[in-house]
């Protein structure tokens, strides 16, 4: 059977992606230093707030969803500003742009490959948090929630990590160009948890989520209609 | 240079009127429209609030229009108005959280509550000097446009959801035009009077806006068009 011309270019779209995926991990595979330096600094910031917050028991309830977000979130930008910076060091992002292949899927195979990273850390932070404040994490509910919050962060923080590189401040600028972006993912993530862990019914923590839900896809909109603008530059 | 001179003139006829608007909207406010019963003249600070408030989302969305048309024609104009429109933006913001502050603290008993419509719009705040920064860090003309467009897109997402806390949220922040919340500190019906004068001050600030963005375009050009005789001039 003939393939239409359509298929083909969709196929080649991911085939690129995988490409800067599976690249991004034989790199990391080979540093090791992404990931473990994510690790140490989660737990590093799970420490200084309890330090900091001196949490006690019943303190910890109120603040304990608000601590691990936080905690993804810084992770997460540590993350994104690695896996930009990389392409960064020795140039190598002219040469995936000299290549012949959709200009959108250096974004999608760079997001994905983010996204697996945070993702494989907050797997590692949950039991980890859990044991220190006996909080109970692993609700579908509240797993589908963290899924969907990191999803749009690191979205658009991936379009956003490309912005930054392109400044002279490079790194810097990342968090303040990000965290306001964010927001409405974040307070939108962490008012669903808090919902999901006080055991409120699915009714009460619609709003929230519903708003979780349209901010992802505002921020996939946006990333694909601008990240050609943004890199042939 | 007579067309340069004759946009000048304009530009001066206008900012002129713009200044007169001002004089009339102030005695408006202070004397034409009647004092609230419950919070007295401090509700007068109301007309500059909302005033304010309205051109920071006008501007913020002239931005965002900006940015759109220049990714789609790749007109230098354009980023100029999405940069002019966001400095003026980032002005009236922060006019208009400190207005509000300055009302708070009689009627609500404090400076600042982390209410949801005061987090949003300072969140607004911190995405566009966000934006301006940005501006700062990037040298190359041709990329910064190119960049600084696509953050002015990503950075409009905010403005809607300020617009909307007061409506979705639990909220302390009264809502005048429009239904509120019971929960609402400081809430008040309008009288005609008040309405007019609103709308007028609102009307003023659309002016004043209009002034300040033609001014801010104008140096732009002007700082353009002497850095490509600088440049020349080296080249020579």
């Amino acid at each position: 059977m003939m393939k239409s011309p359509q298929d083909n270019t969709t196929t080649k779209f991911w085939q690129s992606s995988l490409a800067i995926i599976w690249k991004d991990w034989k790199i990391e595979l080979r540093k090791k230093s992404l990931l473990s330096s994510m690790l140490i600094f989660s737990l590093m910031i799970v420490l200084i707030f309890t330090f900091a917050l001196d949490l006690d028991k019943s303190a910890r309830e109120n603040v304990a969803i608000g601590i691990l977000w936080v905690t993804f979130v810084f992770a997460a930008t540590l993350g994104l500003n690695q896996t930009i910076a990389l392409e960064n060091e020795n140039s190598t992002l002219d040469g995936i742009l000299l290549s012949p292949i959709d200009q959108t899927s250096i974004l999608v195979g760079k997001f994905i490959s983010t996204f697996i990273f945070v993702t494989i850390i907050e797997a590692f932070v949950m039991p980890i948090y859990y044991i220190l404040f006996e909080i109970p994490l692993f609700s579908p509910k509240l797993i589908v929630v963290i899924l969907l919050g990191t999803f749009g962060y690191t979205l658009v923080g991936t379009l956003l990590a490309t912005i930054a590189m392109r400044t002279q401040y490079r790194e810097i600028i990342l968090p303040i160009l990000l965290f306001p972006v964010a927001t409405p993912i974040i307070i939108s993530a962490v008012q669903c948890s808090n919902k999901i862990l006080s055991g409120a019914s699915w009714n009460q923590m619609s709003g929230p989520f519903n708003l979780l839900i349209v901010y992802d896809i505002i921020f996939v909109g946006i990333a694909i209609m601008t990240f050609d603008h943004l890199i042939k530059e | 240079m007579t067309n340069y001179l004759k946009q000048n003139n304009k530009l001066a006829y206008m900012t002129i009127c713009s200044f007169l608007l001002i004089l009339i909207s102030v005695y408006m406010i202070l004397i034409y429209a009647p004092q609230e019963i419950i919070m007295g003249d401090v509700q007068r600070i109301f007309y500059y609030h909302v005033a304010s408030g309205w051109i920071g989302a006008l501007a913020f969305f002239i931005t965002l229009i900006a940015s759109v048309l220049f990714l789609i024609t790749k007109h230098e104009k354009y980023d100029l108005v999405a940069m002019s429109s966001a400095e003026i933006g980032v002005v009236f913001i922060s006019m208009n959280i400190i207005s509000g502050s300055i009302w708070a603290r009689p009627v609500w008993n404090t400076w600042w509550t982390w209410d949801p419509r005061l987090t949003t719009a300072t969140i607004m705040w911190l995405l566009y000097i966000a934006y301006l920064f940005l501006h700062t860090g990037l040298e190359n003309h041709h990329r910064r446009a190119h960049i600084t467009s696509v953050y002015g897109i990503v950075a409009f997402v905010s403005v809607p959801l300020t617009f909307a806390a007061i409506r979705i949220w639990r909220t302390i922040h009264p809502v005048v035009i429009g239904s509120s919340d019971p929960n609402a500190e400081g809430q008040f019906d309008m009288t005609p009077e008040m309405t007019t004068t609103l709308l007028f001050t609102v009307a003023t600030f659309t002016v004043l806006y209009c002034t300040l963005i033609w001014h801010r375009i104008r140096i732009q050009q002007m700082q353009i068009s002497l850095s490509k005789i600088y440049s020349h001039e080296i080249g020579n």
